[in-house]
């Protein structure tokens, strides 16, 4: 059978009669591959250890210069040469907020419409068109939201939150300022469209393995589909969901090209959320080949590195509660 | 007797009316995200088929004013994504072989799992500043090879994934008939298991290629940009995404035009691609 497998392969007739020879040629083939995909597999954690080493050492100039004032240095000056980082945390923060808190309920909501309101048929369609949103490219929405979405929100959303929220007090610095059309919110708009495909489809996912006697046993007490979903459906599912949400987080915090085109590129710090501001990935896509001088360049590779760091974490709590859901289905 | 009394109690009326509201948000939820996908295509279509012609497809970038296509940048996105699926897709098939065939369960598998996960969805903009780092400060300029360096590390994560979910799901029963008649190991995998998990194995290679056909951030300091038409892939070379970029952001009517046509293209080629990922996929299953 050995003679079989290796048909098609140049072997002289000498070495097909000498079946210890070949046996022995087979046998290197074979540790050869394992290692060769060993290596393969190696390469994957040697590929986020040189992410990690080369933003640590492009960013030494500048953490070496401002120290850990960095992470709280307002002023970002090319000219005088100081940077600081907190803004466009500031930004990246509070945009990925705006998102989550409209992306995590009309995501759930569309998980729970999917699994227990939606006729069979109509299921697989609706499921593979919220997905379609989530292969749209980032720059598809970044151009749609500079052209469409930001005019739309200055002519008429903004004016009517300036009026409404205008007198009443804390609100009225959120909604400060006149409509810009880009800005903070319009960033925030952006990123739950974005990530709203990513939170659906795993919530749906995780209602769907909700095992079907838990439901049919409420159902049999007399609980409303409702009832059904926040009481059933929701606890058990929780531990994936919060897995979903975190993943669409990580997306929203690193998310750049859509965010450069409507955020207004101002580094400062603004109560208003209708103020232009910055996040760290849209200040390195603007600023990084416009860079001049090594503390320059420096200092955006740090903000890359805080990037790095806050979406590592973000995403690894993601995957532990995705690991822990699997392995609970798995027992 | 329960029943009726129940079916009039103020309790009843109320978890009746929160049901229907509930209920009546998630329907409500479900056509707000459908609108956008409407909205945002259709947009999409209406601006990029007024400026499609058949200069798109066979002239330079035009300077602000003059008339002219997309055609270097095309060219550009098509041999970059080409270098980068050569590199990235037999790097994370073997990885993935390594970690469904060899050690599914030992630690190493377990680890480069957890840290390929992470990658997947690490922000894009990142991975060009690594890029940058190690290939363009090194060589001191910009060039379409770290650009398609660049994109190759995006597709990586996409082919481990896909390749080990797919080889998983391929039964043992054939694992076992292929080493009963003898068969080494790695012929097991080439021969045997390969083959059972192709359909899959080729879905993740489209959908990497989907989502490197828009990707933005890694090109914009690797591969930047190049106005005029150019084969060297030691120069800057010119991408759709990075010139659709640059011409929206511009004050010129003609630029924005050809950035809608632009992101028509790569929308159409991108959705194209999930489709057939997604038919492939749906064979598999039925199969």
């Amino acid at each position: 059978m050995v003679d079989v497998a290796l048909q098609g392969r140049t072997i002289s007739v000498a070495e097909q009669v000498d079946r210890a020879k070949v046996l022995q040629r087979l046998r290197l083939g074979d540790a050869g591959f394992r290692h060769l995909t060993r290596a393969a597999a190696v390469t994957v954690l040697i590929i986020l250890g040189g992410i990690i080493f080369s933003l640590v050492y492009g960013s030494l100039p500048a953490l070496r210069t401002f120290g850990v004032g960095f992470l709280f240095e307002e002023s970002w000056n090319p000219v005088t040469e100081k940077f600081g980082a907190i803004a466009p945390i500031y930004g990246t923060v509070v945009t990925s907020i705006i998102a989550m808190l409209i992306a995590v309920p009309v995501g759930l909501f569309i998980a729970l419409f999917l699994t227990e309101l939606c006729p069979m048929w109509l299921r697989r369609p609706i499921g593979i068109a919220i997905e379609l949103l989530a292969g749209i490219p980032s720059i598809i929405y970044g151009i749609w939201g500079l052209f469409v979405f930001a005019p739309f929100l200055q002519q008429y959303v903004q004016p009517f939150l300036i009026t409404v929220f205008g007198h009443v007090p804390v609100l009225s610095t959120l909604f400060e300022g006149p409509p810009y059309g880009i800005g903070i919110l319009t960033a925030g708009l952006i990123l739950a469209i974005m990530v709203l495909p990513f939170i659906t489809s795993i919530s749906r996912d995780v209602f769907e393995a909700v095992p079907p006697v838990l439901k049919e046993a409420a159902y049999g007490l007399g609980s409303t589909t409702w009832e059904v979903a926040r009481y059933v459906v929701l606890p058990y599912a929780r531990v994936g969901v919060i897995g979903g949400v975190m993943l669409g987080l990580g997306r929203a915090l690193g998310e750049t090209m859509a965010v450069t085109f409507v955020i207004g590129n101002a580094q400062r710090i603004s109560g208003s959320i209708l103020a232009p501001g910055t996040t760290i990935a849209s200040t390195i896509a603007n600023e990084f080949t416009e860079a001049v001088g090594d503390l320059y360049t420096s200092s955006l590779i740090a903000l890359g590195l805080i990037l790095f760091v806050i979406t590592f974490i973000v995403l690894a709590f993601a995957r532990l509660m995705l690991m822990r859901l699997n392995a609970r289905v798995g027992v | 007797m329960v029943m009726i009394s129940g079916a009039s109690s103020p309790l009843y009326t109320k978890r009746r009316r929160r049901n229907v509201i509930t209920m009546g948000l998630s329907f409500a939820a479900t056509a707000f995200g459908l609108s956008w996908l409407v909205l945002i295509l259709g947009v999409l279509l209406w601006e990029g088929f007024s400026g499609l012609s058949l200069a798109v497809f066979t002239e330079m970038t035009p300077p602000p004013g003059a008339a002219g296509g997309l055609l270097n940048p095309i060219i550009g996105s098509l041999v970059m994504t080409a270098i980068a699926v050569a590199i990235g897709t037999p790097l994370g098939m073997l990885a993935g072989t390594y970690m469904a065939e060899y050690g599914r369960y030992d630690k190493l598998s377990t680890v480069v799992r957890f840290i390929n996960d992470i990658l997947l969805s690490a922000p894009s903009i990142v991975v060009g500043l690594f890029i940058y780092e190690i290939m363009v400060a090194r060589m001191g300029h910009f060039s379409g090879w770290a650009g398609a360096v660049s994109l190759a590390v995006i597709v990586v994560p996409v082919v481990v994934r896909t390749t080990e979910d797919m080889l998983i799901l391929v039964p043992d029963t054939l694992r076992e008939a292929a080493a009963s008649i003898g068969l080494p190991r790695a012929l097991m995998i080439t021969k045997v298991a390969y083959r059972a998990a192709r359909a899959g194995m080729i879905t993740g290679v489209l959908l990497a290629i989907a989502r490197i056909s828009g990707e933005t951030a890694p090109l914009l300091f690797t591969a930047l940009n190049n106005q005029f038409w150019s084969t060297d892939m030691n120069a800057p070379v010119a991408s759709l995404p990075v010139v659709i970029f640059q011409f929206a952001l511009s004050p010129y009517k003609d630029w924005q035009k050809l950035a809608w046509t632009g992101a028509l293209i790569i929308t159409l080629a991108v959705l194209a691609l999930s489709i057939i990922a997604r038919i492939l996929a749906a064979q598999r299953k039925s199969s």
